[in-house]
């Protein structure tokens, strides 16, 4: 079979890769990975370097965009910079705080609408409705909601005593209202991920868990979680990067409260609103490069972190 | 077993009362937009709240949609969104049938390299890219906000599954009667994986109907190139006090997409719980 079609024209030939699927050698292969490559390169390769090569720069004239020198000035301003660690800890606040409360609260929807018989579909699609509306109208809506003195979450909340709290205007609580909106915004993701990943798991070996008089609780603990955990590791590697780049969230809340500025002082800042404050507004561009830089090393390393963790506790079936 | 069935009733009941109150939670903003847009400045603003109009204020929307040109904001954004869909779905078609039927050198070295950058922020990106458009005298065009967005690693890496799913059998049937590589993308790959390419485009086309940060950053301060997302944030900066007539601009903004679910939101579930893009 491979013999007589390999000669049929020169320099095409038929082989069989690894999954034993038919494969063609063909310089023709680089006219279809030629267009998305040259995209590729363009967008995202080329940038990278170039980030790199500026984080580098002892001095950048942003008029001429041209830097001079080879050294750590860049880095070493950045990480001097209050704004900086800050954009760390808010960020991290997300990650630890936010992030956890999102895959709980999701996963204890997901396992209620899988749990019901009739409307599945109906409470999927209502729950998944905020994926599809833009981040900046929804953070416009809780931009009002948030408000001191009108928005309806301090009403809701003298219901039942507590004082009037500054949401977009205390540089203490700014961070608190940030976690607020990325819950509610992160949930409709996360809600779909959970129930595919429970519907696929085996009815038997429910019935098998029923016939040996299992409780609910220990159902839940050591046949369903452990067989939804490839899927819950899925979701928190996507969202691990998704919540670290958070920006839409933080321009939608605060930018009009202070042109520009994440919040009071910069207050509710991240580090991807950092780069983007470094790069646009004050135009230091290799400030925002150097701390690209660090973000991505940070995005490698919680990465390996996970794959490292995963080992332990990801069951694969 | 009497007792036992009031039991599961009761719970049932429970069930369905919790997810209708998480489900009024998760909509509330939703609501709370349509409700305050039909509002007068009082009534939006009063505490305690006033939960519905007195008479639905409908002049809002009159008033939102003539002080900023939103039909422009929706004309930018469908041709931006029109680009982008083409280009991703040509790009991520062509990327993922050489991934698929060829070998070639350094394959799986591209095949990785292609795969990172779905790991690479867009924000670390922007400040090279930023200037790459401007050097291409591509600021305040429709390109220049789209061409980014063409590099999308995961499209390719899904449909490629999709791809080497269909038989080789009927790759060698096509090479006994001499079709031609490219015909057989064009006659039987995409045919066959239409859905794969019809849910790629719809979440494409959603990604980038969101999008704000690089649209905004390129389309600059003139009306001209602004998409959708980012004349909401002008409109605020023009109406930041008035509730209603804010609320009424969100509602203008998000409706596009809102019906769009409505029609598509099988096919969007199944999309994203396929492969699962954002978090």
């Amino acid at each position: 079979m491979m013999g007589t079609e390999k000669k049929k024209k020169k320099g095409y030939k038929l082989t069989t890769g690894p999954n034993r699927e038919l494969l063609v050698k063909s310089p023709k292969a680089w006219l279809y990975i030629l267009p998305p490559l040259i995209v590729f390169l363009a967008f995202v390769f080329y940038p990278m370097l170039s980030v790199l090569r500026t984080a580098f720069y002892e001095k950048y004239v942003y008029i001429t965009s041209t830097g001079t020198g080879f050294g750590l000035a860049s880095f070493q301003h950045v990480l001097k910079d209050k704004t900086f660690w800050l954009a760390c800890k808010n960020t991290g606040i997300l990650i630890l705080v936010a992030l956890p409360v999102t895959v709980i609260l999701s996963l204890s929807i997901a396992l209620k609408i899988n749990s019901i018989k009739r409307l599945q579909g109906f409470f999927q699609t209502l729950f998944f409705t905020p994926y599809v509306t833009s981040t900046v109208a929804i953070g416009t809506v809780f931009y009002t909601l948030f408000h001191s003195q009108h928005g309806y979450i301090n009403y809701f909340l003298s219901l039942f005593g507590v004082d009037t709290i500054n949401w977009l205007t205390d540089s203490n609580t700014v961070i608190w209202a940030l976690c607020i909106f990325c819950i509610w915004n992160g949930l409709a993701f996360k809600i779909v991920l959970f129930l595919a990943g429970l519907q696929k798991i085996d009815k038997q070996v429910y019935k098998a868990a029923k016939i040996d008089c299992a409780k609910p609780g220990k159902t839940l603990f050591k046949i369903t979680l452990p067989l939804l955990s490839p899927t819950m590791w899925m979701v928190v590697i996507v969202s691990v990067i998704y919540v670290a780049r958070t920006y839409n969230e933080v321009f939608s809340l605060f930018t009009s409260v202070n042109a520009n500025t994440a919040g009071p002082g910069n207050s509710a800042i991240t580090i991807a609103y950092y780069i983007y404050y470094c790069f646009f507004v004050r135009n230091q561009v290799n400030y925002a490069a150097a701390a690209a830089v660090l973000f991505l090393l940070v995005i490698m390393a919680l990465t390996i972190l996970q794959r490292v963790i995963s080992r332990k506790f990801v069951h694969y079936y | 077993m009497r007792i036992k069935d009031t039991r599961a009733t009761v719970l049932t009941i429970i069930r369905y009362l919790l997810l209708c109150i998480g489900a009024f939670i998760m909509l509330f903003p939703f609501i709370y937009m349509v409700l305050s847009s039909l509002k007068t400045a009082y009534e939006s603003t009063a505490i305690p709240p006033v939960w519905f109009p007195a008479s639905p204020q409908w002049s809002n929307y009159d008033y939102a949609w003539n002080l900023k040109p939103f039909l422009l904001y929706f004309r930018n954004t469908l041709i931006v969104c029109t680009i982008s869909v083409t280009g991703t779905l040509l790009f991520s078609i062509l990327g993922a049938f050489a991934f698929t039927i060829y070998d070639f050198p350094c394959k799986n070295f591209l095949f990785i390299l292609f795969m990172l950058t779905m790991m690479v922020p867009e924000e670390m990106l922007i400040i090279q890219n930023y200037e790459t458009v401007a050097d291409l005298g591509l600021l305040n065009t429709f390109l220049g906000i789209a061409l980014p967005s063409l590099a999308n690693g995961f499209y390719i890496f899904m449909l490629r599954e999709y791809f080497t799913q269909v038989p080789s059998s009927l790759f060698k049937s096509a090479k006994v009667d001499c079709c031609s590589d490219f015909k057989y993308l064009w006659k039987v790959m995409i045919p066959m994986n239409k859905n794969a390419i019809f849910t790629i485009a719809i979440l494409a086309f959603i990604g980038q109907w969101n999008a704000f940060m690089w649209p905004n950053m390129v389309a600059g301060n003139s009306d001209d190139h602004k998409v959708i997302t980012s004349g909401l944030m002008t409109f605020r900066a023009m109406a930041s006090a008035n509730y209603h007539y804010l609320m009424a601009a969100a509602c203008i903004t998000v409706l596009p997409m809102i019906i769009f679910y409505a029609i598509f939101h099988k096919k969007i579930i199944a999309g994203v719980a396929s492969g699962g893009i954002k978090g």
